[in-house]
């Protein structure tokens, strides 16, 4: 039983604490949740320390033990640098969301509270799951609760969003399913560390055709959760659907899974297939970066416009993926947990708004700085972050992969710094509508500033955004050990692509933090 | 060699659970008419009792495997594994019908005598080691099921679902006879081993016309009985007019021995013409899984949605027959034990939510159970889950299997259209789930009594059932990878 393990297990039996506690005190289950997911989230911490001092980059805090016999499905998590950040990102925002939630959710108190912690158990099983079915499984249940958040908790069209979410991630599971049993079937193990080590040494042998297909199985799935351009149209009904907290945790964790899954399987496992596609998929990036940021201009719907930039937000993630560079990996992993931080944040400023005046359109504010000066401080840090401004955590993120994108092929990073312009163009135009302008007499009486709860959940945000900002290297080193890992057998075959490129490409992540 | 035909006492033991379970049938029929009008919950209490001591009888008889009445009946694994799973659906039968029946007027003893000759005939169908014993157990579990669909005989529906059974049963079993009678001419034979052996003797290859028409002939026959396209018409009138708790027994029951001697006949004596049969399968599989679930689609009626659900189901045991290798027969075990655990939940949902006369049979009479009766919603939603094949569930890990087998055998496209075709199959589900726990009660929710003790026993033991074939298979998949090397 390691720290690992506990930090897996704990979310699950605090869901059926949750469901044994009686339905009539909902203050009850709400203090519950809270001090639960907290104290999850403190206990995650401890998984910083454990990392450091074993081997950093490589998998550590590792628990293997068989789980089914036959066919051998190992019960075997681990994290390096990748998914510890992605981890503690989970444990920190569900309490944020369960505070988040505390009086906006009226209706069946016990059971929303129940799922949250539900979720948190299938979204941290997915960042630590190293066994292929054991991934698969963490990987369905978490789409559960999700789909009983959005349904059950949004507004009008939540069912067709609830539906639409499910079967579009049922789809590309199961070609994913498919792509698993396949590699179990030339491999004998679902162990991804040993089918890893089997086709980078050539004892598994797949000819390129199959390598290509397994990759494209991998590809759809994750290209659906993350999700890629044209295979986003799930995303704008979920986001804009879902109660404030599913907005968060869909947003800031699971589009994760699908970035995620791309870095740590698609990638290292079928390097050749992902660099023959890797020209389609950049394209796809870019132009969902652009479209992204082109859409999310137009809308009138505060939620919708998000959630179109997380689409622009998350083409960025995976054009640095697709580079191949060190720069573009680590500026993927960061950008994975910025966008967490501040498109999350960005999605609770929304729900505050919400909460105070039920509405999403943005032609039913303006003024909102009048009454709420302080609320609109932290909507003007957020947003700013968000853009990408320096000395915010966004801007390391995109820098990195722009330049990452720039050392491969410079026209890629010329196009997609199209959409960190962009980017500044419909939040700002976003921040003037809503919050400049004469209030309305209506507005002022219903927008209190921000109360204590609201500062609770905020300012860690705010402090966040802030520190990744500027002291990068508490995080750049660790993931970029791990992310050296991943590239270094890729590295070898990397003419393929590579045209202009000025800079010496070992140029680690570290040394770049460091260099700042 | 005259003294091997007669019966010795080991011989008897083997085949106990038949004969405890038509003894107490008889005593049921016998007693009704001593009892009187009052007496008439003894019944279930008989058949509880007489399928538990059967159950005891199937488990002991696995300590003692062997043919028996000269090599007419075999115990192995594999017919251990489906006796035990046919009574114990007559066992989950008998909890969820009692409340039923009461309600419907209609507690009288037939309806547990026919449920414990059903589930004899499908013990010996899944004992059976050569075709007669098969035909004759198929026929005692058909017949009984054909009364029992019709059981509620001033109810039309019921009437309608019994005679087009039993119209087109009896057709179906006649295909199945002439096959027999083929093969029969054919190999000389009737024992499954003796097939495979003829077939497998050099110098016989110009009868395998004959014996291709023969496995053709009993395919249609099997496929009929296990509701494969296309000879899957008859299944959602049939499903949708019969009394619930009798669907909820069809659906499992008599499917479950059906496979049971459909893989066996097809695994063994038809395993030296593989080559033959394999595209067939594959096609009905292919055909049975897209008719059942896009027909699934669309019905708005609870009991027809999952009737076409049924018959996506046995398009994934299909499949498994398809890769026709011995993981195959391992997972087609796994799932007919998973499905019918939660298939029974479902329908057990069903049968407790229809009221008298099934009025509330529309799946939107359901809205709002979720927050109503959130225990019976939330157990519907783990065999819910489990049908659309959600992981920690033992469906999910059943189609897991399968299709494992599947790639297996290299049939990777049936696979990847099996998979996705279950992705479709979501969506129905999902619906039920949304009206459940996404809708606000209606006038069916509002009036919902609580559940009866046996319902209650029922949805409590399949949805644990489920979950544990989902989270530790082992259980019984190290039972089933163990008798699926069939006696050959």
């Amino acid at each position: 039983m390691t720290l690992l393990d506990a930090v897996i297990f704990l979310p699950l039996i605090a869901f059926l604490i949750s469901l044994a506690l009686p339905k009539d005190n909902p203050d009850l289950i709400r203090r519950f949740s809270l001090v639960a997911s907290s104290a999850i989230f403190i206990v995650s911490l401890g998984l910083i320390g454990s990392y450091w001092f074993q081997n950093p980059g490589k998998f550590v805090i590792e628990t293997n033990v068989p789980w089914i016999d036959s066919p051998a499905i190992r019960y075997h998590v681990a994290i390096d640098g990748i998914s510890l950040w992605l981890v503690i990102l989970t444990t920190l925002l569900t309490p944020i969301c369960i505070l988040v939630s505390w009086r906006s959710i009226d209706k069946h108190i016990k059971q929303f509270f129940a799922f949250m912690l539900l979720l948190e158990f299938g979204l941290v099983g997915v960042f630590c799951a190293i066994d292929f079915f054991l991934f698969f499984v963490f990987w369905e249940v978490s789409l559960v609760p999700m789909y009983f958040l959005i349904g059950v908790w949004g507004h009008e069209r939540r069912i067709y969003s609830a539906v639409k979410f499910f079967l579009y991630t049922m789809v590309g599971s199961m070609l994913m399913l498919v792509a698993i049993i396949y590699l179990y079937n030339a491999s004998g193990t679902f162990d991804y560390t040993r089918i890893l080590a089997g086709l980078q040494n050539g004892s598994i042998a797949l000819s390129s055709q199959e390598q290509l297909l397994l990759f494209l199985a991998f590809f759809i799935a994750f290209a659906i959760k993350v999700p890629l351009f044209p295979l986003h149209t799930w995303l704008p009904d979920a986001h804009v659907e879902a109660p404030t907290a599913g907005s968060v945790m869909l947003a800031s964790v699971m589009l994760k899974m699908g970035t995620y899954g791309l870095l740590r399987y698609c990638v290292p496992m079928f390097p050749n297939a992902a660099k023959i596609c890797s020209g389609w998929i950049v394209t796809l990036a870019i132009i969902g970066i652009v479209y992204g940021a082109l859409v999310a201009m137009v809308q009138p719907n505060m939620k919708k416009l998000v959630a179109y930039s997380s689409v622009s937000h998350l083409g960025f993630v995976v054009l640095g993926i697709f580079t191949f560079t060190q720069q573009g990996f680590d500026g993927a992993v960061y950008q994975m947990l910025n966008h967490g931080i501040s498109t999350g944040a960005l999605f609770i400023l929304v729900g505050f708004l919400y909460d105070r005046r039920h509405s999403l359109e943005i032609a039913d504010y303006g003024g909102v700085a009048t009454p709420a000066p302080r609320l609109s401080t932290v909507f003007m840090i957020t947003m700013l972050a968000s853009i990408g401004l320096p000395m915010l955590n966004n801007f390391i993120g995109e820098y990195l992969v722009l330049q990452g994108a720039a050392m491969v092929y410079f026209r890629w990073s010329v196009f997609a710094a199209l959409g960190v312009i962009l980017s500044a163009c419909y939040m700002l135009w976003l921040y003037q509508r809503v919050f400049f302008g004469r209030a309305s007499e209506d507005l002022t009486h219903h927008m209190p500033d921000l109360n204590f709860r609201e500062y609770a959940i905020i300012v860690p945000l705010i402090a966040l955004m802030l520190w990744m900002g500027t002291f990068t290297q508490s995080f750049i080193p660790s993931i970029s050990a791990s992310t050296a890992l991943i590239l270094g057998p890729i590295d070898a075959g990397r003419d393929v692509h590579v045209r202009n490129s000025p800079a010496p490409r070992a140029l680690a992540g570290k040394e770049l933090a460091n260099a700042r | 060699m005259l003294a091997s035909y007669v019966p010795v006492g080991v011989d008897y033991l083997r085949l106990l659970p038949e004969i405890i379970m038509v003894a107490a049938g008889t005593l049921i029929m016998v007693v009704e008419p001593i009892l009187g009008e009052n007496k008439r919950t003894a019944f279930s209490s008989i058949s509880v009792v007489a399928f538990l001591a059967a159950l005891a009888a199937a488990i002991h008889a696995n300590s003692i495997p062997g043919t028996s009445f000269s090599n007419m009946l075999i115990v192995d694994g594999f017919a251990t594994f489906f006796r035990v799973l046919v009574i114990a659906v007559g066992l989950l039968s008998v909890l969820a019908a009692s409340q039923y029946l009461r309600r419907e007027h209609a507690a009288s003893a037939e309806y547990y005598a026919l449920l414990l000759f059903s589930v004899t005939g499908q013990c010996i169908m899944a004992a059976a080691n050569e075709l007669i014993m098969i035909f004759i157990g198929l026929e005692i579990s058909s017949i009984a099921t054909y009364v029992l669909a019709g059981y509620l005989r001033d109810d039309k529906r019921n009437n309608e679902a019994a005679l087009k059974y039993f119209l087109l049963g009896s057709f179906a079993t006649a295909f199945l006879l002439y096959g027999i009678a083929f093969i029969y001419g054919t190999t000389g034979s009737t024992n499954l081993a003796d097939i495979r052996n003829y077939m497998l003797t050099p110098g016989t290859e110009s009868n395998v016309i004959l014996a291709s028409t023969a496995a053709a002939l009993m395919f249609v026959g099997f496929a009929f009985k296990v509701s494969a396209a296309p000879f899957q018409i008859w299944a959602p009138d049939v499903y949708q007019g019969a009394p619930a708790p009798v669907t909820l027994f069809m659906s499992a029951g008599p499917k479950a021995a059906a496979f049971a001697v459909f893989l066996r006949v097809f695994m063994t004596a038809f395993l030296p013409i593989a080559a033959r049969w394999e595209p067939f399968v594959w096609s009905s599989a292919l055909l049975t899984m897209i008719i059942g679930n896009f027909a699934a689609l669309t019905q708005s009626n609870i009991k027809r949605m999952l009737a076409y659900s049924s018959i996506a189901h046995a398009g994934y045991v299909m499949v498994a027959i398809a890769a026709h290798n011995q993981i195959g027969i391992a997972a087609a075990m796994f799932y007919l034990a998973a499905y019918a655990l939660m298939n029974i939940g479902a329908f057990a949902v069903v049968t407790h939510f229809s009221r008298q006369g099934e009025k509330y049979v529309n799946i939107e009479d359901l809205a709002g159970l979720g927050w109503k009766q959130p225990v019976t919603a939330g157990l519907f939603a783990i065999f819910l889950l489990s049908l659309i094949g959600v992981p920690l569930t033992g469906g999910f890990f059943g189609k897991f299997y399968i299709f494992k087998a599947a790639l297996d055998a290299n049939l990777v496209w049936l696979a990847v259209l099996g998979l996705l075709n279950s992705a479709v199959a979501a969506y129905y589900y999902l619906r039920v789930l949304v009206v459940m726990y996404m809708e606000e009660p209606g006038p069916a929710t509002v009036s919902i009594q609580p559940l009866s003790a046996g319902i209650r026993t029922t949805l409590w033991a399949t949805a644990l059932g489920t979950l544990i074939l989902g989270i530790f298979p082992s259980v019984l998949l190290n039972f089933a990878q163990s008798s699926s090397a069939l006696v050959k």
